[in-house]
């Protein structure tokens, strides 16, 4: 086996969150079976929604592509168990503020029949780096760490950087969470291979494999493969137990010691980053022909009877998953899909699993920390954020809606981890206030362009008209000259003429 | 089933500025049972008299602005405002002096300026130099330290109380036979009047290093003070500035000519030094927010206090100097901002420097 490495950069402030994670890492992954019903979401990544090209009624089959990619940053959704369309309508989804979106509705008929697939299997390593990324388009891969961002367009746009760093993201800081905990204990084989199928698509030969040291049993387990694959490019790295050193940028400066710059991309200091959910999606898509319809979530907290990590079929409500682990307890009184730091709360456990669902936690009502008081500038914040703003100048400033302080403070750099409220003694809600005031600033930004936009159309037409009178004006000139040119006879014939068309008009 | 909505994080925070206020009171408590054992129960009826009038001016400040007074009231800060004046007074203090200090302190430097969080100058440091411009004959009743071969004035406690409400000494005792000049006080006339240090700290007053009996409050402020740099409650920047400013020039100043100049050991365990370096100076509203900045803050608050003490007409200058660095603070502030990471200021290498928007 490898040891994992543990030459590091260094990560400001951040903070030991209580792990909660031995609940749920307790037994294996359980497989949650075929629900009744699979309601899909036309929009499961960041990008523009994919079209739908199924019609209500028709039959479809596992694996078969039930809506396509389209506009920017697209990804495609496939149906994941065999099937009814039985319509395609809103359907409450798990959005930071409630509300429904598009989706497919499928009724299962329990035979998760899956389509035949006629393609022979190719050796990733023969197909060119473009092929393959169009292969990760097809598969419907998309970042499985809650970022969603569609892979194929995320390793396409690195290839127009000088990449010389894969980091495979097993760090899973938030608590409660330990969904990639267990896929790399039950699944490393597969992670790894991922991360070979990654490596070769960006043409690099270096991948850290990073995990956080709260999953030994996970780091046993890679070191274990890659001492039997043999893969000397891929270097196991264990970083310290600290929130949020699993944020993409963070992991970034804690593994290489780069700055991804304001506004920018891990590729623009050479890195990429993948969570390992992803690279063993890649894997089974591209060796197993599978494309992405399952994943592994986190179901847990004091409001579920048995915590568990369990592999569900995209689209499968909340509701049945929650049964598979027991149903709820007399304290379920918040869902909270994703961690507890950043996930967002649903007021209904109809909503479906999506590819970006990595936990289900279902708690007792959050203890209210009593009344916001003012800021006493303890500066409390400023030490634990990751980015190293000054929260406490932040905050005055947006209250003072002073756009361009809150710019140049770097309220646009502010990941919302959520470290400054847990720490703050006046109890103010930081992260909600900044994440208002950065949909201002956006507003504003908007605002501005449209201005700007109407400015430039009005000077548009203004020039328009100061040439269309220069052009008559020439016109007129010119017409003078010539008849000055043809002598007074002329003239005189112009002005006769000019005089009988005005008389005809009257 | 239906769940209530919330907004991320959904972890309660664990901290509250009424716990913090407690741990500081709490750290306080060694030093004021030193400070009753060596200067009587003078400093119990002060705390008291400033603790009722800031309440009371908390109160009425916060009714007049139209929020709840309870609020205000059990955050905790205006007990310690009032606990800071108490350690700043003599034992012996009219009480109108006490109360005109908190009231002033409470009213005029917190509130006016818009209550805690949003003034500029420390309240306790606003209220004492009121008192200490407007009042300088009463507070001057420092007693000599409890000591066995020190002239030191037994006042019992009725008869302290009796000082304290009506300004009257009991029969056959008057202010000039009980007060005694402070250790600082003493440094400084005898420096004036061209004795040499060590002539000075010859006198019985004079400690191992301060003055006795105060170098022991010092002693327990630093204890406190320690115990809250290890909760965290208070930060390292702000007392270690402080230090380094007022010891490195008393350092620099003692090496160049013994005779006329105090020791370093003198400047950090006379006066309020301790006191201010722990509890005074890191008022966190008051204070500079980045850590930098903190570490600017207190070692601008060290040297004034040196220049103060050596070159000004007060024995001690740790309320003007921090008075003048409260003024200092948005500057402070501005010109001390951390590196945001990710941000073009010449450390990293960046596509762009702009955000996106």
């Amino acid at each position: 086996m490898s040891a994992p490495t543990y030459d590091l950069g260094t990560l400001h402030g951040g903070l030991r969150l209580p792990g909660h994670k031995s609940e749920s890492t307790r037994q294996p992954i359980l497989d949650v079976p075929v629900p009744g019903q699979l309601v899909l979401p036309i929009t499961q990544h960041v990008g523009d929604p994919a079209q739908p090209i199924v019609r209500i009624g028709e039959r479809i089959l596992k694996g078969q592509l039930i809506a396509e990619p389209d506009g920017t940053l697209g990804a495609p959704v496939h149906a994941s168990s065999s099937g009814t369309v039985i319509a395609i309508e809103p359907w409450p989804v798990t959005r930071r503020n409630g509300g429904t979106a598009p989706c497919i509705v499928i009724e299962c008929d329990g035979k998760d029949e899956a389509v035949h697939n006629t393609e022979p299997p190719v050796d990733f390593r023969t197909m060119a780096p473009p092929d393959l990324l169009r292969k990760f388009l097809q598969g419907g891969i998309v970042g499985l760490g809650g970022a969603v961002f569609p892979t194929a367009q995320k390793l396409m746009q690195a290839r127009t950087c000088e990449i010389d760093h894969l980091l495979l993201n097993g760090v899973e800081c938030e608590s409660y969470i330990s969904c990639d905990d267990m896929l790399m204990r039950e699944r490393a084989g597969e992670v790894i291979s991922g991360a070979q199928i990654l490596m070769h698509a960006l043409q690099i030969d270096v991948c850290f494999l990073v995990v956080e040291s709260d999953k030994p049993e996970a780091i046993r387990r890679l070191g274990d493969v890659l001492g039997e694959v043999n893969d000397d490019r891929i270097i196991l790295k264990q970083v310290p137990t600290i929130y949020p050193s699993g944020g993409e940028d963070q992991l970034v400066q804690l593994v290489t010691n780069r700055e991804v710059p304001s506004g920018g991309l891990p590729s623009d200091v050479g890195c990429l980053v993948q969570n390992v959910g992803t690279a063993a999606a890649i894997h089974d898509w591209i060796i197993n022909n599978q494309p992405l319809i399952s994943r592994v979530t986190t179901v847990t907290g004091d409001g579920v009877v048995s915590p568990v990590n369990v592999r569900a079929r995209i689209g499968t409500p909340i509701a049945d998953i929650i049964e598979l682990a027991g149903g709820y307890t007399e304290r379920a009184q918040q869902l909270i899909i994703g961690g507890p730091m950043t996930g967002k709360s649903v007021t209904t456990d109809n909503v479906p699993l999506v590819k970006a669902t990595n936990c289900i936690l279902v708690s007792s009502e959050t203890p209210s920390p009593g009344p916001e008081l003012p800021c006493i500038r303890c500066g409390d914040c400023a030490s634990v954020c990751p980015v190293q703003l000054l929260p406490q100048q932040l905050f005055w400033y947006a209250c003072a809606d002073d756009e361009k302080k809150m710019r140049e403070f770097g309220l646009m750099d502010c990941i919302e981890c959520g470290c400054c409220d847990l720490v703050c003694p006046s109890h103010i809600p930081l992260t909600a206030d900044f994440r208002v005031a950065k949909g201002r600033i956006r507003e504003l930004a908007d605002e501005k362009a449209r201005a700007a936009r109407a400015r430039l159309r009005f000077e548009a037409r203004n020039d328009r008209l100061e040439r269309e009178k220069t052009d008559r004006e020439a016109e007129l000139a010119e017409q003078k000259a010539s008849a000055k040119k043809a002598g007074p006879s002329a003239i005189a014939e112009i002005l006769k003429r000019q005089q009988e068309k005005k008389e005809g008009d009257d | 089933m239906e769940f209530k909505r919330r907004e991320a994080p959904f972890l309660a925070p664990q901290v509250s500025v009424s716990s913090l206020m407690l741990q500081v009171l709490a750290a306080m408590v060694p030093a004021a049972m030193a400070h009753v054992w060596y200067f009587g129960p003078g400093f119990i009826f002060n705390l008291l008299v400033a603790a009722l009038f800031a309440a009371a001016g908390e109160a009425l400040m916060l009714s007049l602005r139209s929020r709840k007074p309870e609020s205000g009231l059990t955050d905790y800060s205006a007990l310690v405002t009032a606990a800071l004046l108490a350690f700043a007074l003599p034992s012996l203090t009219p009480w109108w002096v006490t109360a005109t200090g908190a009231l002033f302190a409470v009213v005029v430097a917190k509130h006016l300026y818009g209550g805690l969080g949003f003034n500029i100058f420390n309240p306790a440091m606003a209220g004492y130099v009121v008192i200490l411009v407007a009042f300088p004959m009463h507070l001057n009743l420092w007693v000599a330290p409890s000591m066995g071969d020190l002239d030191y004035q037994h006042l019992s406690i009725l008869q302290t109380l009796a000082f304290t409400l009506t300004g009257s000494l009991p029969e056959g005792l008057t202010v000039d036979a009980i007060s005694r000049a402070t250790p600082l006080d003493v440094m400084k006339s005898g420096l004036n009047n061209a004795r040499t240090v060590s002539e000075i700290r010859s006198i019985p007053i004079m400690g191992d290093f301060g003055g006795r009996g105060w170098e022991w409050i010092g002693n327990f402020l630093a204890f406190g003070g320690l115990w809250l740099l290890i909760k965290k409650i208070i930060r390292w920047q702000i007392p270690v500035g402080v230090f380094i400013g007022l010891l490195l020039p008393a350092t620099i100043m003692y090496m160049l000519d013994q005779g006329s100049h105090a020791s370093p050991g003198f400047h950090l365990f006379g006066g309020a030094t301790i006191l201010c370096a722990f509890f005074i100076a890191t008022d966190p509203v008051t204070a500079a927010t980045s850590p930098k900045g903190r570490f600017v803050y207190g070692l601008g608050i060290g040297l004034l206090i040196y220049c103060i003490r050596r070159w000004g007409s007060y024995a001690d200058g740790v309320a003007f100097a921090v008075l003048l660095m409260n003024m200092a603070v948005p500057a402070i502030d501005y010109l001390t901002r951390p590196h945001i990471v990710g941000h073009n200021d010449g450390v990293n290498r960046s596509r762009s420097g702009g955000n996106d928007a």
